[in-house]
């Protein structure tokens, strides 16, 4: 079965890059396997290339706001196109970190604690004065990131309660919310799941005990990776455990990946659910899928196919 | 168990491109390529002010009268033609050379590049003003030389600290291998090297004996027409001179040259042959020819207008909208304005919220290789139309106004005890 692809990659987003080259990929993959590709990029001409293009799917290599929070995936909804990957409201329930944790911890699902602080109120209810409660519940070190975006961006963490009020600083650069979260030493794992089966969970160990930041993600060499992650086959069952019980609280469907940090007893935590997975030569999901016994080429295919097969119509 | 190898060149990479990582300021420029925002970033040369007639004229005229040649293999050192011609460019600047001293070479950077290959072993000494030109810092990496930074201010390099940073230098039993500067217009200062300090840094220069390389690619640039003595000019034993075409003419042609004692001009032409034969003969003859036929240096006058109005465009904009706390530099000429934030803010930082309001720049710390600069930014105003740079100009306010309040409620006025930065994911470090 050969399809019309549409390749969505691009956009305005601050992950812009890092579309372009998964999207390159993809397309390059597609093409190897007889489908017809066109590559566009978010744009005022989108929706007439859509609506034009004569195109069975539209694949999304897109990451970061408009291609993640479910704004593409309603658009296409709307216009009548399939497309890979979770629909819009599963996008738009991950896509923000606080409210993802908080969903999570009402289904008994282990996330590290938080706290969320939003610009507003430190420029105009005076929330740069609870920053010590803050720490003070949390403990140190601690993670702060943007509730919104990816690739590490904007992403800080700290040992001294000193450092909160400029890493917020960075953190507000990105998004206008913020999420303070309990560092958790350990090891850092990704478990993807395709189509309802969790692949084999990716180990993430950055060379020189460096952290695993936008340099380490995207230069190569730059981390190791272990597949299956090194962590005894009970710790492993209950991360793919997690990360399909993430995906599903979701209401993800085709394919997502779930990062984690399993501590040193052995429990993994959530740290958050990506509905549209990089697809870069270092990306995650691509390895747990070539250790799975299904390279590049196949893996893309394989998520086109899902994408078609749920939309023809019965 | 052994780790995935997603890359099977890994252990072939040569030790020198260990620094070489991604970079997140460089994975946001790609969004600021996008038409929607306003880039102040790059520093592109209006080459649309050419006039294309005349080009079109010199280079249909080089493939008609020199085709055979012009597509053929050139000497290492250059055409001699053309090096004539850059004699006469480098004349207009009061520099004086002949043909002979000069080595053609891709662009000025190539000619950064050869300098340290010819100069720096890894660990080497380099001086350079702080801030610098990224490009140079960047070849200098390459060759892993050690960049120290020489403070400047709104004169330009400052004497005394370059005699500080010998003398430091000295004591530690160290020499320094160059002084790299920009002197006229500097990237990304927009200031010059005021005439009192050219005899000065030449005077210490000389009591420590110290190579200088002086770059000059927008010294006819400047906005009163006025031209200052080239270093080179000075004392020509002592000075390597860098010059290119790039923004008087053509980036495009990517035609740049260094003018050399005979010794090091020597070793520059075997270097430029090991690194590719030999420049481009093509563009080459098109350059001698625009240069031997054309009125360039009308074309020099023009571009100069055009850099003029978008200098002051960026100016009144400025001093309208930005907040107080900020300050600049007033460019004598060539393409960039050099801007500090108030305290409490980071350029780098900042990058991503200026990219989602739709207006880009330059952080400061890419032109330190020390990690300094982050309250620091550079914006250009060569490639923008003055509606456009006035318009980011606003939008970039818009943010740093925002900013400083949301700091000012954040510390609570306290802003100059609060902590440094986070460290431990620290992004984007060039290099
Ligand atoms: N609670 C935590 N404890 C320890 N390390 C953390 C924690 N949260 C994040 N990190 C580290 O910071 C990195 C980036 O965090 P996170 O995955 O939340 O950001 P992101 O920008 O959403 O990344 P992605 O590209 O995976 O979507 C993680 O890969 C991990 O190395």
């Amino acid at each position: 079965m050969s399809v019309s692809v549409a390749v969505l990659a691009g956009g305005l987003s601050l992950e812009r890059d890092v579309s372009l080259r998964s999207g390159r990929r993809v397309a390059e993959a597609l093409a190897s396997r007889g489908h017809r590709v066109t590559r566009l990029d978010l744009d005022d001409g989108l929706v007439t290339a859509v609506a034009t293009g004569d195109f069975d799917v539209a694949y999304l290599a897109l990451h970061g706001k408009a291609g993640e929070d479910g704004t593409i995936q309603g658009l296409l909804d709307v216009l009548g196109l399939a497309y890979t990957g979770p629909d819009a409201v599963a996008s738009a329930l991950a896509w923000d970190k606080a409210v993802f944790k908080g969903l999570a911890r009402r289904e008994g699902l282990a996330t590290p604690d938080w706290i969320a602080v939003s610009s507003d109120a430190v420029r105009n209810m005076g929330a740069g004065q609870t920053l010590d409660r803050v720490v003070a519940r949390l403990g140190l070190p601690l993670v702060v990131k943007p509730s919104q975006g990816g690739a590490a961006m904007g992403v800080r963490v700290l040992h001294a309660a000193a450092e909160l009020g400029p890493a917020l600083m960075t953190g507000f650069s990105y998004h206008d919310h913020v999420v303070v979260e309990r560092f958790v030493a350990g090891t850092e794992i990704a478990v993807s799941i395709l189509d309802h089966e969790p692949l084999p969970a990716v180990e993430i160990v950055p060379r020189d005990g460096a952290a695993y930041d936008f340099a380490a993600r995207y230069t190569h060499g730059a981390t190791d990776f272990y597949v299956p992650a090194r962590l005894g086959d009970a710790v492993l069952a209950r991360a793919q455990d997690l990360a399909l019980r993430a995906y599903d609280l979701a209401g993800c469907r085709h394919v997502a990946r779930v990062d984690m940090i399993v501590d040193t007893d052995g429990q993994p935590w959530l740290l958050e659910l990506d509905t549209c997975p990089g697809m870069t030569e270092t990306s995650l999901l691509p390895v747990a899928a070539n250790s799975a016994g299904l390279a590049f080429p196949d893996l893309v295919d394989r998520i086109v196919r899902l994408a078609v097969t749920a939309h023809a119509p019965v | 168990m052994p780790s995935i190898e997603l890359d099977p060149n890994l252990s072939r990479y040569s030790q020198r491109t260990r620094g070489m990582k991604a970079s997140e300021i460089r994975a946001l420029f790609a969004v600021a390529t996008r038409p929607e925002i306003v880039s102040l970033a790059g520093g592109m040369p209006y080459t649309a002010a050419l006039d294309y007639a005349a080009v079109d004229e010199v280079t249909t005229g080089v493939i008609r009268d020199h085709g055979p040649i012009a597509l053929q293999y050139g000497s290492g050192q250059g055409l001699p033609a053309l090096r004539e011609r850059l004699v006469e460019v480098m004349a207009a600047e009061g520099v004086r050379a002949t043909g002979d001293d000069l080595v053609v070479t891709t662009g000025g950077q190539q000619a950064l590049d050869l300098i340290a290959k010819l100069f720096c072993d890894p660990g080497d000494i380099v001086l350079a003003e702080g801030p610098s030109y990224v490009g140079a810092l960047g070849a200098f990496a390459s060759y892993e030389a050690e960049v120290r930074h020489v403070e400047m201010d709104g004169e330009g390099l400052l004497p005394a600290a370059l005699e500080d940073q010998l003398t430091r230098l000295d004591a530690e039993g160290r020499r320094a291998k160059f002084l790299y500067t920009v002197p006229n217009h500097q990237n990304p200062g927009g200031v010059s090297l005021s005439l009192e300090r050219r005899h000065e840094v030449l005077a210490v220069a000389q009591r420590h004996d110290l190579l200088v390389v002086e770059d000059n690619p927008y010294g006819l640039l400047d906005f009163k027409g006025e031209t200052r003595p080239a270093l080179r000019a000075l004392d020509p034993d002592r000075v390597l001179y860098v010059g290119t075409l790039s923004k008087i003419f053509s980036p495009g042609i990517r035609v740049g040259w260094v003018a050399a004692p005979e010794s090091i001009r020597d070793k520059l032409v075997q270097l430029k042959e090991g690194a590719d034969l030999c420049q481009s003969n093509l563009t080459q003859f098109i350059a001698e020819r625009w240069l031997g036929t054309q009125p360039w240096l009308r074309q020099v006058d023009e571009y100069r207008r055009v850099y003029r109005e978008r200098c002051e465009a960026l100016l009144t904009e400025l001093s309208a909208e930005l907040p107080a706390g900020c300050s600049w530099t007033d460019p004598t000429g060539g393409f960039f304005v050099w801007l500090t934030l108030p305290e409490g803010l980071d350029s780098g930082e900042l990058l991503a919220k200026a990219i989602s309001a739709r207006v880009a720049y330059v952080p400061g710390r890419g032109f330190f290789a020390d990690g300094n600069g982050s309250r620091h930014l550079r914006l250009s105003f060569c490639f923008p139309q003055p509606d456009e740079i006035r318009e980011g100009v606003r939008r970039l306010a818009e943010v740093l106004h925002a900013e400083v309040e949301l700091v000012r409620a954040l510390y609570g006025g306290r802003e100059q005890d609060r902590g440094a930065a986070g460290t431990p994911l620290p992004l984007h470090r060039e290099r």
